[in-house]
């Protein structure tokens, strides 16, 4: 799923909204998102996840091309570590799938 | 303060004129429409932000830490997030101006 499907699907399902203000709440979402990273604070979706920096610290890197030591400053990284309804629930389907061909929900064949 | 559904919901209201109830139901349903795709083997691929993928983990063998007993971890599936550039490079900047 791309930014793109998931607009046209928040689009289809709230319908009384206009497509281009569909379009600008999700940009604007992301953009919150990124801001907030940005500016070193977590995210917290209940149900979904929580997003954090981790400091990467300082080491010594290499040029590929010269083979060159170069110092690398420390950094932050964004990191994304799940909830757990979304863990549950990536892992239900899964775990239904692989252990009979036979699972009781209704969209079933289509996957993969 | 971290950043929570009611702080985006809250953008929403402000920033693009949803109403309260509208704004709240988008936000839920933004994450919702994610973990569906997700749920359904879908990776997921926000451009400028993240993509969230799927990965598939065999059986491995673990331990209940506390007892030390061996216990089989079994096969699952997990999503892992991977930052895209653009945001790498705005959170990277943020060490600057941190210590």
């Amino acid at each position: 799923m791309t930014k793109s499907d998931l607009i046209e699907a928040l689009a289809e399902s709230q319908s009384h909204l206009a497509l281009r203000d569909v379009e600008l709440a999700v940009k604007g979402v992301l953009e919150r998102m990124s801001q907030s990273l940005a500016g070193g604070d977590r995210i917290e979706i209940r149900g979904f996840g929580s997003f954090s920096l981790h400091f990467r610290p300082p080491r010594m890197g290499r040029n590929p091309k010269s083979g060159d030591a170069v110092a690398l400053s420390g950094k932050y990284v964004p990191h994304f570590k799940p909830g757990k309804e979304l863990r549950e629930r990536v892992n239900s389907r899964f775990v239904s799938d692989e252990s009979s061909g036979a699972t009781p929900e209704a969209r079933t064949g289509t996957d993969d | 303060m971290a950043l929570t559904k009611a702080s985006l919901a809250e953008m929403l209201f402000d920033e693009l004129g949803l109403n309260k109830r509208e704004s709240k139901e988008f936000v839920e349903q933004f994450f919702e429409e994610v973990r569906v795709a997700l749920e359904d083997g879908d990776d997921v691929k926000l451009s400028g932000f993240g993509n969230f993928i799927l990965r598939s983990k065999s059986e491995r063998p673990g331990r209940n830490p506390k007892t030390g007993e061996e216990i089989p971890i079994s096969a699952r599936r997990v999503v892992t997030f991977r930052p895209g550039q653009k945001l790498k490079a705005r959170v990277e900047a943020y060490a600057g101006n941190q210590q």
